[in-house]
Order: structure tokens, then sequence, then C-alpha cells
């Protein structure tokens, strides 16, 4: 129904094929610019490979002992036994390792130069999308750790933020829009709480500066977006008749918004406290959107019969092992969080929101052993199937089957032990991590006028790069820190 | 109905003690037996058969152990015993939710405090005390941060209702936050030149501060000698706490990360001939672990699970940090610089055993090795006769997240293993009702 962008790259995405059969006049100017472009569609790369003898820990089909995974095209083309390589494709001796689904992380800043467009409650327009960073080299540390692919959400300064960006860790690519997941569904992030009420309320004395006014705010955008929708419509049936028929004004914004409630964009709200958990759902089954996913929902422990009875499928829950009591609003947290979604039948799922945690989401996940008691797959579910089902992009990542990417972890150890190390990391079939083969040094770029290479010392978890590019940043970091 | 109004009656009537506990258990002190246990000592080996302990001390320890009459029995068959684990810098009870100011006790104003003391403000009921001892943690240090010279660290038990109770030995130690030539964080933007003339004014005041010290401690001594003769010096709290610390009677606790500054810290403690200093965090340590060696410096090291100082640097050198340090011969305890989660020591320890420390030497890191460090290996850091009993009982590994701690014991006090987080678990697991306002089967048939 709308368009972000428009690079030649994305005109092959379904995203955009709906939009131009339905409303091609609106896209005219873009195509045009597209035309204009040089064309540059390029697929990421795609690689032939054979693992062989591994413990492959499918997730979604147990454990399959001395197991060969053959990989053709980036895609998991075999399971079995003494299978065979193609011709010119490596192969990975994986006797005594085991191999995992591409760990997925739902909630991370990793790889973008920009966070919160923090100037207004509502920021729908804008996505991460335009500030893919490929030199990050937290892509690669990452993968260090395993993850294949990482939700790059907007921060959040705004009860409904800028759309996020799912992307694959193919570090060394050059090209932004490389590391998208093509295909992969749109999300947008929403804030509720202490977040957009801090810097919107109290920052700049505009609504919402409570839990109250953020429910407003919400029903208010909805509101908006569905008078501009049935104006659109109206405007439809009208012109069939009426070849003078004026269209109502163009506004991106609420194009976001109208495809929020149409369902084509999922909604990923961090959240914390179980009232505003509640409110969301409430707001939403008024608009008729039925998909959710709450990011960190410190207490959504407390409400998880009701993010489990939600909409068709349930409201997802995307949390973390144990962050609390780094604010307010996240102090009556528990560790068991994880475990008392899981067995409320929620679809939840561990993430990292952290360029360090992210690199050791295997043990993050294991810590739902210790708080819970969950089962290996349980465990890895939060950080493989479980995420790829909140981000709408299951049928593609998120367990070891036929057919899927072949986005694939190798570790020394089962990855729920702490003395597991990953060896090799694999997207599209292509190996981008390998323990034994890397330089120490793996930046693509280095700063041209830096003298002195930068020593940034760790200062403890940046529990808020969630409000990085807020207008008070600097006073926080000088009060926080 | 009536049936149970009557058994409750005679419950609340019988057992009022049990009731009671149910509320609130209490931590119990007297003789304790853990028969058939794993002890692993530390110090002395593994050593399978029973250890006794009575008050607050470890009485008797072997396979052939009489278990003593009035001892409660544990039976640990197919437990292990470990020494409680040390954190060796955190700011437990310091913070208490780290975005209220309100709750924030670990940064008082002015740059130069040192006789700010972190055991004043420490809350002992803080709520992330019991969520930290049921991980096993039974001792950290607690410090204060923020200015060059932020306050004094103290080594605290995670039980006591006083920071008296929880003070251990009297360990007290001035913190001296080196001046650092890194960057503070992804939101520090200064440019190379501002940020090596921050470092070189702060190390100017550094020295200045230390010259009056000196002077303040020459004529603290000499009025001490004869109190007749001289005038009393005026009271300078900030110039009185660095006294301990200048005479060497106290440690310094030296906080610096960054290779160049660590180097600079090393030539420091020799030009002022400072023989009591330890140095913490040590992020870039593996750099310069040859000169830290030489100069005979312990390391407090960590965060072990952190991310690396330098872009180009390799992914696992903050995991590899402390094991690099170990392997060229400096004393290494570890350290989470965490507040709320340094329930997640063990799992540091875990990774640097995993990236080269190996298990029994990442075991030492949180046990012996800070005790020594803090001169109180004769109390705590072992399973020896005649130490204090801080100390926990395991499934299995600790590094483990598999891994369940069933039993504390600090100062020979039984804890209570529960927590607020365990206790939300316990509430919310089944919550009743569930999604409906009546739980099913609830609503009253008759």
């Amino acid at each position: 129904m709308t368009v972000r962008r428009p690079p030649p790259v994305r005109l092959a995405s379904p995203r955009f094929q709906i939009p131009i059969a339905m409303k091609t006049y609106r896209l005219l100017p873009l195509l045009l610019l597209a035309l204009a472009l040089p064309a540059q569609a390029q697929d990421a790369e795609r690689g032939d490979l054979l693992i062989t003898n591994a413990t492959v820990l499918t997730v979604t089909n147990g454990t399959l002992e001395n197991t060969d995974i053959l990989v053709r095209d980036g895609r998991i083309a075999q399971l079995g036994q003494g299978l065979s390589a193609p011709r010119g494709a490596t192969t990975i001796d994986a006797t005594g390792r085991y191999v995992m689904p591409g760990i997925i992380d739902a909630h991370s800043h990793i790889a973008i130069s920009n966070v919160n467009e923090s100037t207004n409650p509502v920021t729908a327009e804008v996505s991460v999308g335009d500030v893919l960073d490929p030199f990050d080299v937290g892509l690669y540390r990452a993968l260090a750790g395993g993850v294949t692919t990482s939700h790059v959400m907007h921060g959040s300064a705004n009860v409904i933020g800028g759309q996020c960006e799912t992307i694959k860790h193919r570090y060394g690519v050059l090209d932004p829009a490389l590391l998208e997941m093509e295909g992969a569904p749109r999300t947008i992030k929403f804030a509720l709480g202490e977040n957009p009420t801090r810097v919107h309320g109290r920052g700049r004395n505009i609504q919402p500066s409570t839990r109250m006014g953020v429910e407003f705010v919400l029903r208010e955008a909805f509101s908006q977006a569905q008078r501009y929708q049935e104006a659109w419509d109206r405007y439809e049936a009208e012109r069939r008749t009426n070849d003078r028929a004026v269209p109502p004004a163009y506004h991106e914004r609420l194009e976001v918004l109208a495809d929020i409630l149409a369902g084509e964009i999922l909604v990923q709200s961090h959240s914390y406290r179980a009232d505003e958990i509640l409110m969301l759902m409430r707001v939403l089954e008024d608009f008729g959107v039925d998909r959710v996913t709450f990011q960190h929902a410190n207490e959504g422990f407390k409400v998880a019969p009701e993010l489990a009875a939600f909409g068709t499928d349930g409201a997802g829950a995307s949390v973390f092992a144990d962050w609390w009591a780094y604010k307010f609003e996240v102090y009556y947290s528990t560790a068991y969080n994880a475990a008392i979604l899981t067995r409320n039948g929620v679809t939840a799922s561990i993430n990292s929101d952290s360029g360090e945690l992210n690199r050791h989401l295997y043990h993050e996940a294991a810590k739902t052993q210790k708080y819970g008691d969950l089962t290996d797959d349980e465990a890895l579910a939060l950080i493989t199937i479980n995420p790829a089902k909140q981000l709408g992009i299951d049928a593609r990542v998120g367990s070891i089957e036929v057919g899927k990417d072949a986005d694939l972890a190798i570790f020394s150890a089962h990855p729920l032990s702490i003395y597991a190390i990953p060896q090799q990391t694999i997207v599209d079939g292509i190996v981008r991590f390998d323990i034994e083969a890397d330089p120490d040094d793996v930046r693509l770029m280095t700063d041209p006028e830096e003298q002195v290479e930068a020593v940034t010392l760790w200062q403890g978890h940046d529990h808020d790069r969630c409000l990085e590019g807020t207008y008070d940043l600097v006073d926080f970091m000088t009060i926080y820190r | 109905m009536k049936y149970l109004a009557t058994l409750l009656l005679a419950l609340a009537l019988a057992a009022p003690a049990a009731v009671a506990q149910d509320w609130a258990p209490k931590a119990e002190q007297g003789a304790f037996a853990l028969t058939n246990a794993r002890l692993v000592t530390v110090t002395g080996g593994v050593v399978n058969g029973t250890l006794v302990i009575r008050n607050d001390k470890i009485v008797a320890l072997g396979p052939n152990v009489d278990v003593p009459a009035d001892a409660e029995v544990i039976d640990a068959t197919g437990l292990s015993v470990y020494p409680g684990m040390i954190d060796s810098g955190t700011q437990v009870g310091l913070a208490e939710v780290g975005s209220l100011p309100e709750t924030r006790d670990f940064n008082e104003i002015g740059d130069l405090v040192p006789q700010m003391k972190a055991l004043t403000a420490v809350n002992p009921n803080s709520v992330v005390i019991p969520v930290t001892r049921t991980s096993g943690v039974t001792t950290v240090i607690t410090e204060p941060s923020g200015g060059l010279l932020p306050g004094q660290a103290a080594l605290i038990n995670l039980h006591g209702y006083t920071p008296a109770q929880m003070h251990v030995a009297g360990v007290e130690m001035v913190k001296l936050q080196f001046p650092t030539t890194g960057r503070r964080g992804w939101w520090d933007r200064r440019s190379e030149d501002a940020i090596k003339k921050d470092a070189e004014k702060a190390l100017k005041k550094l020295n200045d501060t230390f010259d009056q010290a000196l002077l303040y401690a020459r004529i603290d001594s000499a009025y001490r000698a004869n109190p007749e003769a001289d005038r009393r010096p005026e009271y300078v709290p900030s110039m009185q706490a660095l006294v301990p610390a200048v005479r060497g009677q106290q440690p310094l606790l030296i906080s610096v990360n960054a290779a160049r500054d660590i180097q600079v810290a090393i030539e420091w403690v020799e030009e002022r001939g400072l023989e009591n200093v330890v140095f913490s965090g040590v992020a870039e340590g593996w750099r310069v672990a040859d000169e830290i060696a030489e100069a005979g410096i312990p390391c407090l090291v960590g965060p072990v699970l952190s991310v690396p100082t330098r872009q180009s640097d390799r992914y696992d050198r903050a995991y590899a940090n402390a094991s690099l340090l170990r392997q060229a011969g400096v004393q290494v305890a570890l350290r989470t610089g965490e507040t709320e989660n340094v329930r997640n020591l063990p799992y540091h320890a875990g990774f640097a055993a995993t990236y080269g420390m190996g298990t029994d030497e990442a075991l030492r890191a949180v046990t012996i090795a800070p005790a020594r460090i803090f001169g109180v290996a004769d109390q705590l850091g072992s399973l020896e006769v005649g130490k204090k009993a801080n100390l926990f009982v395991a499934t299995g590994d600790p590094f483990e997240t598999s891994t369940d701690v069933l039993h504390v014991f600090i100062d020979g006090y039984q804890m209570p293993m529960t927590n607020r987080q365990r206790q939300l678990y316990q509430e919310f697991l089944e919550r009743r009702p569930g999604v409906e306002k009546h739980a099913e089967g609830a609503v009253e048939t008759n």
C-alpha cells in the first residue's frame, strides 16, 4: 500500500507488487525515480556446502546424531548420512560438534547510524532501513556468537517509532541493501511506559506524560489512519465513475499507520509493565490488529494468560534473560519470565538489545534452565524458531529443515553449555565466521582521520541504547553513568 | 467448609512458628553436617565426605568425619560443595533502581572525595541481595564510582542487617579512578586531543592531591608523636582518608583499563613508592600483561562479559583477558562490575574458563585468589577447617546454567533460598485466576 524508499532492488519484493497494482498513481513519482537510478538489483551471495557427521539440533524435529547437512544454493537441501559434496563445495567436518540453526536476535540496534527520530510521539514514516551501516564490526562479533539474523529496531523514544529492518549478518558486503533479509515482513517499533513519557511528557511537555496519555496517542493515531484510509477508499470508489475525482492529500505517516491497521506491518512494542501490555492489546483489538510482539515485556509473566489468548495465535513476548532493576518499570521483574511465558503457551524469545549480549545469546537462552528448567529444545527455540515466528520469517529460518535457508551455527560443545565455543557461522550457505580462518582485525574500513585507534571502555550494559539520539541524551548519560 | 475452618484453626494454634516461617523464612545458625558430599575445597583438591559447620565456622571436613549428634544433616549425595564466590567489583547495595537518582548512592559530588565510605550507604535490605546470594555469590566488593577519588570500597558478605554485620574483616580500600585516555562509552564524543588533555589535567590533579596527602600524613604523624608540642592540624576529611593509602596500611584500589593508562599507572605507583595497590577493571591488561606481572600488581579483572575495547581487536579479547593475564603470571580475581546481576559472576567465570583459563583456575579467581588479594584468606576463599562457613551446595559445576544452587551458608547462617524473583515465579507460573475472572472449577456451586 505504501512505499518507504524506492531503490530498484526492492521492486522485486512482494511488498512492492501489491501497492503497484493497487495505487499506481501514488507510486508514479517513485517509479520514475527508480527508472532513473542505475539498475543494481543484486542478490546476496549464496553458497554450496557440506557439513558432515554433526550432532544436529534441529529445534523443531529433535536432535539428529552423526548427521550430514547438504547445502545447495544457500538452502538446506538434504539431511542424512553419507551425503556427498557437490563439486567445488566446501566440506566442514563437524565430528564431535553441534550444529544449531543460526541464532535470531529479535531486538537489536546493530549496524545503524541513528536509533531515534525523537521529534514527535508518532514517527511511523521513518525507517532504520535507511541508515543501515554494513561496516559495523558488531555484525561480525555477533556472527562469532552464532547470530545470523537480527531485527534492527528504531529506538523507544516515541509511542509509535520508526519502522525496523530484519537483516542477515552478511558481514563483508558493502551495499547496505544486501544486509536486508529479502522478503521479510515489515515491522514497526512502538514504545510504552517510561521512555516515551519521559522524552515527550517530561522532556517536551506534550502528551504523553503518563501511561494514560500513551493509550490516547495510539488511539488518535490509529483513528486518523482509519479516516485517511476511508478517504482513499471513497476516492477509489468515486474515481471509477468520476474521472475528475480529487484524491486526498498523500501523507506518509498515515500511509504507514494504515498499513499497520491492514495487518501489513507487524507491531513490535517496547513495553515493561503488565498494565501497558494489557492496554496495547485492548487498543489493537479495538482496531482489528491481531498480531503483536511485546519487546522486553519484563512483566509479561504477570499477564501470560492474556498474552496467550490474544488474537488468533496469541501475542509474542521477546524478553531479556535476566536484565532488571535498571529503571523502576523493571524493578518487579523475574529471570523466570521466559519460563513462565513458555509454560503458559506464549511464543517467547530471548533477545539482546545490546552489542554485548548479542554475542552470547546461546548463553542467555541457557539461563532459562537455571530459571525455570526449560528443556534443551524449549531453550533453543527462544533464540531460533520463536523469534522467527515473531518476525514472520519462520518459513525461512529458525530451524534446521530441508528447504530452509542454510543459516547455521557450529559449536564445539552443546550450545547451552557454558563451555561451548562457536566455530563457524554460516549465512545462506556462506561461511561468514570461522574461528580457525579469520584474522583478528576484521574491520572493513578504517577512519582515515583517526591518528590512534580509539579505546572505548566498557561501562556496563547500554540499557538505554533504546534512547540513543533523544534530546536529553547527554544530560541523561551524565547523571546515569 | 466447617472441616476446613477447624483445620485452619488447628494449624494456626498448633504451629504458629511454622506459619511465620512460611511468610518470611529466616537465616539459621547452628550445627550442620553436609554428608556424602563432593567437597571442592579449592586449596586442597576435591574430597568426598562430610563437612561440618558449627556457628560461623567450618569445624570438620573429610572422608571420615563423624556427624555431631546435634547437627542438622543435609544429605549431599550427588551434590557438590564449593566455597562461596567472591565478586571483586560491584555496586551491590549502593543502587536499587538504576535510573532513579534517589536510589543511587555511589557517586558523591566532588572529584576528590576519598572519605566517602560505600559501607555507610550499603542497604542491607536491598532486594538485590537475596537475588544475588542464592546464586552462590556470598561476598562482594562494593565500590563507589564517579570522580578521580570517589570514595572507599568495602568487602561485604551478602547477609546481615547492618553494614557492620556484613563487613568482612574490616576490609576497606580507597578507590582511585586513574586518569583515562579511553573513551567512556559510545556516547563519549570528545576529540583525541581533548581526551589527552583531560587525562593530563586529571593526572596533575592526582599528583597534587597525593603530594598534599603525604604532607598531611607527615603533619599527622608529627602531631600524634607529640600532641603537646605541635598545633593540631586542621581536619581535612579527604586528606585524612588518604593517609592509610599513602602509608601503605591499606590497599589502594586503582580502576584502570586502557593499555597506555595501565602503563602510566604502573609508573605512577612506582614513582610514588606505593607498595599496596590493586588494579581493577584492567580491560586492556592483556596488551601489557608482562609489565603488570613484573610490577607484581594483583588485578581484579572484568567484567569478562564485555565487548573488546578496540574495533580492531579479536572478538573474544574480553573473554580471554583474564586468562592471558594469568598466563603472564599476574594474580587475577574476577569482577562483574554489576549491581543487580552480580548473580552472573559464575558465568563471567565460566566464559573466562572457556576462553583459556580452565575451570579450576577460574574457580580460584572467584574464591581463594580474591581472598588472598584482600588479605582475608585465613577466613574465606576455600573449604578449610577453621575458615568461615561461607559456602554453597550445588547440583554440579556452578559455571553451567543447568546447575542449581540448593543451599547457601554465609557466616554459618543457612540462608533461606528465596528471593523476590523466585516468589514472583511461584505466584505467576500458574496464575489464579488465569485468563478468566474466575478460574475454572473455582466457582462455588452450592
